[in-house]
């Protein structure tokens, strides 16, 4: 399924990219290409390794084996480079409760050499475009979870990263919320922020250009959700994840 | 840090643990075992004794021979022995007659546990001299094992080995515990920042505040307690320093190890409080210590940091008598430090 688009537009570029733990191989050789300015979901079910392989491309994690390239960058020589390249959200929530809003995003702005009045006016028209300027005294601590979440993706982009990684952060969100949060993803994207997500909601995975379906540390599909649907003969996302997960060895 | 609660137990812990160990321990006394040597009994020896036995704090042992004095108290079946003198009754008579003269009964107390002796001396002293208390003549008081009572301060070494320890393994182990839990720590190693900065920064303030502490518990020391701080400043400071440090990389190998804040908490404080209090000699000399005990005592970090502040802050040794203690500490510094680094280094692989 490799796109023969030139080189400088696969922001992502993974080959047999591979993590043993012991005996354990959670991520068995994968390749796949992401696109810039691309919103790609990696799906898959609890331990099927999608955090893994997620790790060794933002440069937390080496790999056993294989290689690829994130931003440019070799995810086994240059870890270093591609961090300051890419931004992070965690799955689970990972803002300082006890800082207040302005504070958090002083601090990942600060850690990531954003000049502190460039950072400033950042923050100032995120918060403005998010209607939430009034609060950014509020320490993040006594916010609602959706909201925390959402400052959590603001606060991932604050660097204008060209790729920003997301496991997971839609988990324990209203669906209200999620939608919201979808908006800000797809606007983060039409500005050119290349978005790889991770999810366990498949009607989420309808809103990705392509997905990746991993099942026991494989790769066992790629494509377009339409693609995907036409292939497999489903009707809905949810339905080809549970063709495709049938089988799967591990996961709860 | 706006974490002010654990701000407020930081600081004021240390404060609260010497006053504590200092003043309102040291003024209770229960179940003082006392035994009675009699040579002759008579009428006012009875009385006496009867005083002794129906007092609820004292627990009468019986009487016991003048050659099973040394064993009794070197055995720790009593506390405290009372040896009437063989006219007993003419030096009552005398003393309450003329209100002084020689001593009718001899007090010999164990006073290997210093606070609780001094106490227990009081307290008898005030039950056997009855109305006749105004003279400290009547009874003559020895104190077996420890004559000049040197271990008086010896808890403030022992408090600063265990708050050192305390502050900073276990706040430093629970803070970075908790970034790991709630996620930050991830987003932080995934910035550029460099692992080691990170660390770094989280030993910093727990370090700053240990300073503070040490500040705090040398002037309470000093002059609260009154301890005569005989040893040389500089020598205390850099000894407590490396102690610091010693804390910080023990706590960092904690972090690495514990995954929830719970199990940090509970390895800082069960796993390495349990062998500073009993091990470290801040209780119970080392020297008095089971064979089996001695090896294990002298992994025990606080040892040798307990003694050698014991030396300096009330024997007022100079600096080569605690080279050892110093020597030993540095080394299980950079071991512990080493260790700690490329634990974490092993864990972010």
């Amino acid at each position: 399924m490799k796109t023969n688009d030139n080189k400088q537009q696969l922001i992502i570029q993974v080959q047999n990219l591979t993590k043993q733990f012991g005996a354990f191989t959670a991520v068995d050789h994968i390749s796949f290409d992401v696109k810039r300015g691309e919103i790609f979901g990696f799906l898959g079910a609890n331990g099927a390794g999608k955090t893994t392989a997620m790790r060794m491309l933002c440069g937390l994690s080496y790999p056993t084996s294989g290689s690829g390239s994130v931003a440019g960058f070799d995810v086994v020589k240059e870890g270093e480079k591609i961090k300051r390249h890419i931004g992070y959200m965690s799955q689970r929530f990972s803002l300082y409760d006890d800082l207040t809003v302005q504070e958090n995003m002083e601090l990942f702005g600060g850690i990531y050499g954003v000049k502190s009045s460039e950072l400033r006016h950042r923050a100032t028209s995120m918060l403005t475009r998010l209607d939430f300027l009034s609060e950014k005294d509020t320490l993040v601590g006594s916010l609602p979870l959706g909201w925390k979440q959402k400052l959590a993706f603001v606060v991932a982009t604050i660097h204008r990263p060209e790729i920003v990684f997301l496991d997971e952060p839609t988990g324990g969100v209203d669906p209200i919320t999620r939608r919201q949060f979808w908006e800000m993803i797809y606007e983060a994207s039409s500005e050119g922020t290349t978005i790889f997500v991770t999810t366990h909601y498949m009607d989420e995975a309808e809103y990705c250009n392509r997905i990746s379906m991993m099942v026991d540390g494989k790769i066992k599909a790629l494509d377009t959700p339409g693609n995907l649907k036409k292939k497999y003969a489903a009707a809905s996302m949810d339905e080809v994840f549970r063709t495709l997960a049938r089988g799967a060895q591990r996961g709860d | 840090m706006r974490d002010s609660r654990t701000m407020l137990i930081a600081l004021l812990m240390p404060v609260v643990q010497i006053l504590l160990f200092g003043f309102a321990i040291s003024t209770e006394v229960n179940n003082v075992n006392v035994a009675v040597v009699v040579p002759k009994w008579d009428e006012e020896i009875r009385q006496s004794v009867n005083k002794l036995s129906s007092n609820p704090y004292i627990t009468y042992k019986g009487v016991i021979t003048e050659h099973d004095i040394d064993q009794q108290l070197r055995s720790g079946k009593v506390d405290a022995i009372v040896v009437f003198a063989h006219d007993f009754d003419r030096l009552m008579a005398q003393w309450k007659q003329n209100g002084n003269g020689k001593a009718a009964m001899q007090l010999i107390m164990d006073a290997s546990n210093t606070i609780t002796a001094q106490a227990g001396a009081g307290y008898l002293n005030n039950i056997l001299a009855g109305d006749l208390m105004q003279s400290n003549s009547l009874v003559e008081t020895h104190m077996l094992f420890n004559p000049q009572m040197k271990s008086a301060f010896n808890f403030v070494p022992g408090i600063m080995g265990m708050i050192f320890i305390l502050i900073c393994a276990m706040l430093t182990s629970v803070s970075i515990v908790r970034e790991k839990e709630t996620g930050t720590m991830d987003v932080l190693l995934v910035s550029p920042v460099r692992p080691l900065s990170i660390i770094f920064a989280k030993m910093v303030p727990y370090f700053a505040l240990s300073c503070i502490n040490l500040t705090t518990i040398l002037l309470l020391a000093r002059f609260v307690l009154g301890i005569p701080m005989s040893g040389n400043l500089g020598s205390i400071i850099t000894v407590s320093l490396v102690y610091l440090l010693l804390s910080l990389a023990l706590g960092l190998l904690i972090s690495t190890v514990a995954k929830k804040q719970i199990v940090a908490l509970l390895i800082s404080a069960a796993v390495m409080l349990m062998p500073i209090v009993m091990l470290s000699g801040m209780m119970f000399p080392v020297e008095n210590m089971p064979d089996v005990l001695k090896p294990v005592s002298a992994i025990v970090p606080a040892r040798w940091y307990i003694d050698a502040m014991r030396k300096l802050l009330i024997q007022g040794a100079s600096f080569n008598l605690i080279l050892k203690d110093f020597l030993i500490l540095v080394g299980m510094t950079l071991a512990l430090l080493a260790l700690a680094l490329k634990n974490f280094k092993d864990k972010l692989e």
